[in-house]
């Protein structure tokens, strides 16, 4: 099984949804994860497709360095709606 | 890794898994398991969204995300202990979901009809997924499928005592849905509020499969005890039989339980071991009525001034002899499973060499 590859697994529950992280699981190959992900994730139809990902290619940001990552959209409120006064009586806005 | 997870003392596995890992935040009277697994769900996203009020320094920041009910993820900073004790309980539990297939699986080829078999059937195969869900999230914390294995088939590690009674009758298998299976739903659904992400999100799938796992067994009794004299008789017998061992399932008393405190400050357990065999008893009486079945204790009572049944403790060193490997059935279940996994080995052999052989000849994948 050390050999066996981790995948990531994604299942989209609906049309119209994003496919969602669900979980992972081991196998030799995409088709049979693409199987095994059926018979473990779907087992009431829970989605209507599936992705499976290599755990071993997705690379992720560190949370260590999640303020220096994230910072430079902290101060920037003037990206929401919110951030401006609407004079009254302006519609529509 | 594989020698500071494996269980010390024998007593591990009456702390985690199947056993006392619970207790329900508000617990709302008159909520059902299902609703309250739901309100776990929604409060999982809501805490979300709620500010942090710690330090960005590791330690802090741990401590500020328990404190804030949200939820600690694999990449997270966090204390060895609290990583140790996460391994040990999710492999214990998983553990108990691969050997928990066993007893009933006993009956597949013996169910009275084929209705009955495709249920039993979709219910074994259940707990073989939520095996798997549980080895995937202890998987998040650092450790291989292949040490866990290892340490459940060498013994190092335990599963819940329950699986290592014989199922006796077509009765039992009615009798585990509703009483073993109910009395893990009781441990469970307070680990769907568990302050691991992957634990939590794991347990909030279990528990929505669980509940049909409870209804099927308890359809069973009750088709048994409104049967023929026979079959009312089985049905009653399965129920003496898993009744305390049942009760057993949450773990010694809170008097004689080691290292629950730390657990509870972490929030990976919430409720006592005896909070939750109560809850699990309150719950049955009325069932029990239901079935017209009884329950094999002579002193059960409703006190009014507690407001909950008065029952007979389990025998606590009859667990202790059973986690200790001594129960009716540990030997074969645990050779069972060693059998199982070696006469697959071809299975995952031909797999990877079929793989191999084919990432060769077309290396884009599919
Ligand atoms: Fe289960
Ligand atoms: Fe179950």
């Amino acid at each position: 099984m050390s050999d066996t590859p981790l995948w990531e697994v994604f299942v989209r529950p609906r049309r119209g949804l994003a496919h969602t992280h669900v979980g992972s699981l081991h196998a030799p190959d995409a088709e049979l994860a693409l199987r095994n992900a059926r018979d473990l994730y779907t087992r009431r139809q829970e989605g209507v497709s599936i992705w499976v990902v290599p755990s071993a290619a997705i690379v992720a940001s560190s949370p260590d360095e999640k303020d220096a990552f994230f910072d430079p959209a902290a101060d920037k409120v003037y990206r929401h709606p919110t951030f401006y006064d609407v004079p009254e009586g302006a519609g529509h806005l | 890794m594989l020698q500071d997870i494996a269980c010390g003392e024998a007593s591990c596995n009456t702390d985690g898994v199947y056993g006392n890992d619970f207790g329900a935040p508000d617990d709302p009277a008159g909520q059902s398991l299902l609703d309250q697994v739901e309100a776990a769900e929604r409060e999982l996203r809501s805490a979300a969204e709620r500010r942090l009020a710690g330090d960005d320094h590791l330690q802090g920041y741990f401590e500020a995300i328990i404190e804030a009910d949200q939820k600690v993820e694999p990449r997270d900073w966090m204390p060895d202990d609290y990583r140790r004790s996460l391994v040990r309980q999710i492999a214990q539990h998983a553990h108990s979901e691969i050997i928990g297939m066993q007893p009933e699986g006993n009956w597949i080829t013996r169910a009275p009809s084929l209705k009955r078999k495709a249920i039993l059937l979709a219910k074994v195969q259940d707990e073989a997924g939520h095996g798997l869900y549980l080895y995937a999230a202890a998987e998040t914390l650092g450790v291989s499928r292949d040490e866990l294995v290892e340490l459940l088939l060498s013994g190092r590690q335990k599963y819940s005592s329950i699986f290592n009674y014989p199922t006796l009758t077509w009765a039992d298998v009615g009798a585990i849905g509703w009483l073993v299976d109910g009395a893990a739903i009781v441990n469970q659904v307070p680990l769907c509020r568990c302050s691991y992400g992957p634990y939590a999100r794991a347990m909030i799938r279990i528990c929505k499969e669980e509940s049909f796992h409870q209804r099927q067994g308890f359809e069973i009794l009750h088709t048994l005890a409104h049967g023929t004299p026979a079959q009312r008789e089985m049905a009653q017998d399965a129920v003496n039989r898993w009744w305390y061992p049942s009760l057993a399932m949450f773990g010694p008393p809170d008097s004689d339980s080691t290292h629950s405190e730390r657990s509870m400050a972490w929030k990976i357990k919430r409720f006592s071991n005896d909070e939750l065999r109560q809850r699990f008893v309150d719950m049955c009486v009325q069932q029990a009525s239901v079935l017209t079945l009884s329950l094999p204790d002579p002193d059960l009572r409703w006190n009014a001034e507690r407001e909950h049944y008065d029952f007979t403790q389990p025998d606590f060193d009859e667990l202790m002899q059973v986690v200790k490997g001594n129960g009716p059935c540990n030997r074969q279940r645990i050779e069972h499973r060693r059998r199982a996994h070696s006469e697959g080995a071809w299975v995952r052999e031909a797999a990877a060499a079929y793989a191999a052989k084919r990432a060769v000849r077309e290396p884009a994948g599919v």
